[in-house]
């Protein structure tokens, strides 16, 4: 039976480490802002995307009589 | 590139309002002035359209895109300095507010600026705080550079005199989110070792696990009673020294109580201790508190003169131009001051005329004239072209800022909720440390471990949970609907507050009217349809507001455009036009050289119409009057509310007003913005709780002083002065609603003690018998603190849907 109270200590420090993270989150700001990073994810995918395929365009809008 | 000119309404690509004027179209897509075309072709060049794609229309109208050497004073070293929060050879950072930061294509173009500007490192953009971190290299690119391609795309940062104040920023308090997560951890986990003793009872009693699992809870409840319940223990200390009993008085009493009881018995192994009960009140406690303590970071209540006033200004010396800190002018400094600046001192004009917006100051939108000699106050915004003043007093002193320096040492008046809160306070410990004490008599002569037992009940389970968090959950719920109707209170204090006012004050300009529309009204000679197109047409080159408002006035009539030639404009003054076989002009009596009548008719604006050389007649513009003004305030007298009004204008509106109103008293003329402030001292000296709606600058003594200030504003990033709460003012109509709101929430708030009261005396029936069992105490404390809360919430939602605030 004693091995209920090993298995009770060990969930408490499991859970002690979860309660140590949340503290770090909030310390480190990470519950501050909740909709640029959310909305930064999105960016960053299409950013490359658009980096890789429009190059030449970018170019050629550049020039001033391609309107 | 091609340009024409639309007739049908459209929306601008750029910003979404409507092509009412000129609009301009480009890349097939209509924009409603060129500086939104501007906009989309910078973007568009650079490659950044995905801008649109996010969102439809998100910029900002670029309706006044001047920009000249409005930033000129960031090539300042000094004052550049600081702004700049740290720099190293290679790299600048700063960090701006930006108010117009709205949705996600904002985020999206705030942190692609490397690609306008490739001196720009990086840019990151807070969305809740609508602020932006910026690296940038110095070599690359400059602070001046920086600004002015925020302000070119339509986020100009905001760069006043307190940003430079405060600028090590205050970090967020984030303690009491330490303590929730420390009080919920500790208040699992002694729930979880608690259940063994709920529900095997007295089998359970006497085992090995009994004693472990009892110490474990000691440990785990000792960071909950040092750290999560120190704000209560603290400010109850502190009130005990100060002889009040304020609301944690009561319930530091119950958590010592828990406390020294459950060690007690634990150490003598008499029993498991209240240690889950403990735990969870400072946990509810806490998320009650935190619940309150709503608040909207991205909106400034405590504003004074300093957001609003420029950082800097031109200063003359001989014919050198140079840029200077405004807390550095000197009287007799002589000043430069440029379109849409805004003059930070009391001035003399030394130009020989120029045109004064104090719509900030005010609330009025129409310009005031200056002539060469006159004063010019702090606060107004120059118009049209530049002017050379001389100041006359510093900042510091001038007429706008003494009324904040008037108010320092004002002292906070308690609104009737708290009294009574602290009031019930007051008896409950009373109260409830009487019970105790007789239950410790009752019992002592038969048992004294039944009574010592019997009076630690008491104090037990008397806990004021319920007076502690009925009050936080029902008024942390009735501001965030509030919020999403668009009014911001700044927290909870101002609802109770609010419930306590008995006089109304309003501000006429701008709150009781429109800022931004008027009612035209034309005296003279008939025009004939010809002509009134014409003088739409010549009115719709000028960008000045009376202007615009003529030209809107007309296009109303169902004019449609034409052509006018040979345009000139003489700011402040008027402009003039030919549209064959007329030569119009439309201006200032002045401009027209016309008598200048008495004084009662100079108060009013008016544009007069000369065609030919003779005078056709005037066109005179009203304040419109919002359309809820007058059932506003009859609701208000019909709820038992005094209603006065204090204006800055001239007499002139009385009859109407004492119309709208349907009284004579209380409307007072010719307010300066000491005089309303003073109004209001009065007022409350009468021992009246007065509400004062006004929206500018001038009404900020006003609402600084009042019992609770709300300040009207167009659109949320508007600048509002300092302020208990703000208003959109499509929300205006809704006030005597919202105090009516305030006042259930009273209701509300003393039916839950009712209730929890009730829960007590069931809960001391058990304690002064001595036979309350941390069973009983775990399941009652829980389900009158949950059945509490819901009761609130649910109440306060009904109102708020009765009320109209909620669907």
């Amino acid at each position: 039976m004693s091995v209920i109270l090993l298995l009770i200590a060990f969930s408490l420090l499991i859970a002690g480490g979860f309660l140590l993270g949340f503290l770090w989150s909030v310390k480190t700001g990470q519950y501050d802002d909740d909709v640029s990073p959310a909305v930064r994810v999105l960016f960053e995918n299409e950013l490359n995307h658009q980096e890789v395929s429009n190059q030449p365009e970018q170019y050629k809008s550049k020039n001033p009589d391609a309107v | 590139m091609s340009k024409a000119i639309l007739q049908t309404q459209t929306q601008c690509y750029h910003c979404g309002e409507n092509c009412k004027e000129e609009a301009v179209s480009f890349d097939q897509k209509n924009f409603c002035c060129p500086g939104c075309k501007l906009v989309y072709e910078v973007l568009s060049e650079n490659n950044l359209c995905n801008y649109y794609q996010l969102q439809d229309s998100p910029g900002q109208t670029q309706q006044n895109p001047v920009l000249g050497e409005r930033y000129a004073f960031l090539d300042n070293q000094e004052i550049a300095n600081r702004l700049i929060r740290f720099r190293d050879a290679d790299s600048v950072h700063l960090r701006f507010h930006i108010p117009s930061m709205h949705c996600s294509s904002c985020i999206w173009l705030l942190e692609h600026l490397n690609r306008l500007d490739g001196g720009i490192l990086r840019s990151q953009t807070h969305f809740i705080q609508k602020e932006i971190q910026l690296v940038y290299d110095p070599s690359r690119t400059s602070l001046r550079k920086v600004v002015e391609k925020l302000h070119e795309i339509g986020y100009a940062p905001e760069l006043n005199l307190n940003e430079l104040e405060q600028k090590t920023k205050k970090t967020q308090n984030r303690s009491r989110i330490y303590k929730i997560g420390v009080a919920g951890f500790a208040f699992g986990n002694i729930m979880l070792l608690s259940f063994p003793e709920y529900f095997a009872g007295g089998v359970y009693h006497g085992n090995d696990f009994h004693k472990a699992f009892s110490y474990l809870n000691l440990f785990l409840s000792l960071p909950v009673f040092f750290y999560s319940a120190s704000e209560f223990l603290g400010n109850a200390l502190l009130s005990f020294r100060q002889r009040v009993v304020n609301i944690d008085f009561p319930i530091a009493v119950g958590i010592v109580a828990m406390f020294l009881r459950s060690i007690y018995e634990i150490t003598t192994d008499s029993g498991p201790g209240y240690f889950d009960s403990m735990t969870g009140l400072v946990f509810f406690m806490l998320i009650g508190r935190n619940f309150q303590s709503k608040t909207y970071d991205w909106l400034s209540f405590d504003r004074d003169y300093k957001s609003y006033f420029p950082i800097a200004v031109s200063r003359l010396t001989g014919q050198k131009e140079e840029p200077v800190a405004v807390q550095d002018l000197r009287i007799n400094d002589r000043l430069f001051i440029r379109n849409q600046e805004i003059i930070p001192a009391d001035v003399i004009l030394i130009s020989d005329q120029a045109e004064i917006d104090y719509s900030f100051v005010s609330g009025e939108s129409r310009p005031v004239y200056c002539e060469k000699g006159d004063r010019i106050y702090a606060g107004g915004r120059l118009q049209g072209s530049p002017a050379e003043v001389v100041v006359q007093k510093v900042v510091s002193h001038s007429y706008i800022t003494q009324l904040w320096n008037q108010s320092s040492g004002k002292t906070e008046i308690k609104s009737g909720f708290q009294t009574m809160v602290n009031h019930i306070s007051r008896w409950f410990v009373v109260v409830t440390l009487l019970i105790a004490t007789l239950a410790l008599l009752y019992w002592y002569p038969q048992d004294v471990s039944r009574a010592m037992r019997a009076f630690t009940s008491v104090l037990v389970i008397a806990c004021a949970c319920a007076l502690a968090l009925s009050a936080p959950f029902t008024f942390g719920n009735m501001l965030r609907i509030l919020g999403k109707k668009g009014i911001y209170l700044k927290n909870a204090h101002v609802l109770e507050k609010l419930a306590d006012v008995d006089t109304v004050l309003f501000d006429k300009t701008g709150t009781l009217t429109h800022a931004e529309q008027a009612e035209v009204h034309y005296t003279g000679s008939r025009l004939n349809e010809d002509l009134s197109q014409a003088i739409a047409s010549l009115a719709q080159s000028s960008s000045h507001p009376l202007s615009r408002m003529l030209a809107r006035h007309l296009q109303a009539d169902g004019a449609s455009r034409s052509s006018v030639y040979d345009v000139k404009e003489i700011s402040g003054m008027g402009i003039e036009g030919n549209h064959t076989p007329y030569f119009i002009r439309l201006g200032s009596r002045k401009f027209l050289q016309d008598e200048i009548p008495d004084q009662d008719v100079y108060r009013l604006s008016e544009v007069g119409v000369q065609v030919n050389g003779e005078i056709l007649g005037y066109f005179q513009f009203r304040n419109l009057y919002r359309s809820e003004a007058a059932p506003l305030i009859q609701d208000l007298k019909n709820d038992g509310y005094r209603v006065a009004v204090i204006s800055g204008d001239h007499e002139h509106e009385r009859p109407y007003l004492e119309s709208l109103t349907g009284q004579k008293e209380g409307l007072k003329f010719d307010m300066q913005p000491l005089d309303k402030l003073k109004e209001v001292n009065r007022i409350q000296d009468e021992g009246r709780k007065a509400m004062m709606v006004g929206d500018g600058l001038n009404d900020a003594g006003a609402l600084m002083h009042s019992h609770v200030g709300l300040a009207l504003a167009e659109n949320i990033n508007n600048f509002t002065p300092g302020c208990d709460g703000i208003l959109l003012s499509k929300n205006f109509g809704s006030i005597h609603r919202l105090i009516r709101f305030a006042k259930s929430g009273h209701r509300i708030i003393v039916i839950s003690f009712i209730i929890s009261l009730l829960y007590n005396a069931g809960g001391l029936w058990f304690a002064v018998q001595g036979t309350l069992s941390p069973v009983i105490a775990a399941i009652l404390m829980p389900i009158s603190t949950s059945s509490l809360v819901i009761y609130t919430v649910l109440a306060s939602s009904l109102k708020a849907y009765r009320l109209g605030f909620k669907k």
